[in-house]
């Protein structure tokens, strides 16, 4: 196996998701957060937030909104048993709450390999925006991809 | 858990350590709850025969699962609209049952942009000592 490096630089289409209370309710209690901004407009609200807040790394979870979904493991023709996360970053600008219709932008930064090819990095960018074009996030993520071929000659 | 209350920029101190969180050992239970609940759905997560496929012992917790918990250790320091960054290198697995600590410590302060800014350290840590997160923050203070 062998990413193609003619990727990087790949725009993927953009999408855009709507943040529902419902969603962040189930993240919340996967992660096991209680504190009510996160659920109570009004206690949001009291604490200075415009509604209900998405939690830091709930923007992950805005990704899968994509109807693309998937599109990386397409365009690199990896299956996803093979993928692990290797990094993840977040710039934040402004907070995100319930009823905002986001935009995400993603594209492929870099592709490089380690251990002789054993190992492959996909680099991806991604940047968010509200319904009014302001910036909300931005987003570097690495994924790791497991050659199944590493060890065979 | 109520809304942090911020700690001010001038009573911070680089070594400053933040209350570690200890979590409850990681179940099948939450790996479903996260699958469903983040909309990543790779079976790897919530099902042993696709994990054996690949050639993992079991399944085991999405990096994003622990990465919420960075954030949540810093979210309980700071409130969340003070925080200006949070990133991570997931160094290591973490399986089921594994029994993670959150930590960070205060590794610099500095100014840009007007805002007076404090940086941070924050890791997973498992019960072997081992970390599976090695991150880092930004936060605003006033």
């Amino acid at each position: 196996m062998e990413l193609d490096k003619k990727l990087i630089g790949h725009e993927f289409k953009p999408f855009t998701a709507t943040v529902e209370a419902g969603k962040i309710k189930l993240f919340c209690k996967a992660i096991g957060e209680e504190d009510p901004i996160y659920s109570d407009e009004a206690a949001a609200k009291a604490a200075g937030y415009r509604g209900i807040t998405a939690p830091l790394t709930f923007l992950r979870a805005l990704q899968a909104d994509d109807p693309n979904k998937g599109g990386l493991l397409r365009l690199l023709n990896v299956d996803i048993g093979l993928i692990l996360h290797g990094e993840q970053h977040f710039e934040y600008f402004a907070p995100v709450v319930v009823g905002d219709v986001v935009t995400c932008q993603e594209k492929v930064v870099d592709i490089y390999d380690k251990k002789g090819g054993a190992l492959w990095f996909v680099v991806q960018e991604m940047e968010m925006k509200d319904q009014a074009g302001k910036l909300l996030a931005k987003g570097r993520g690495v994924t790791v991809v497991r050659n199944p071929d590493a060890g065979k000659k | 858990m109520a809304t942090a209350t911020a700690p001010k920029f001038a009573d911070v101190k680089v070594g400053d350590e933040l209350k570690p969180l200890v979590l409850p050992p990681i179940s099948r239970h939450q790996l479903a709850l996260y699958c469903g609940g983040s909309g990543d759905h790779n079976p790897i997560h919530v099902d042993i025969d696709f994990a054996k496929k690949f050639g993992f012992k079991d399944v085991f917790a999405h990096g994003m699962l622990s990465m919420a918990f960075l954030g949540r250790l810093v979210t309980s320091w700071v409130p969340q609209k003070q925080v200006r960054g949070l990133g991570t290198r997931f160094t290591s697995i973490t399986w089921v049952g594994d029994v993670i600590t959150v930590s960070g410590k205060v590794t610099g302060k500095r100014e840009k942009d007007g805002e007076k800014l404090v940086d941070l350290e924050v890791r997973c840590t498992n019960q072997n000592g081992q970390d599976t997160l090695q991150g880092s923050a930004t936060v605003a203070l006033a």
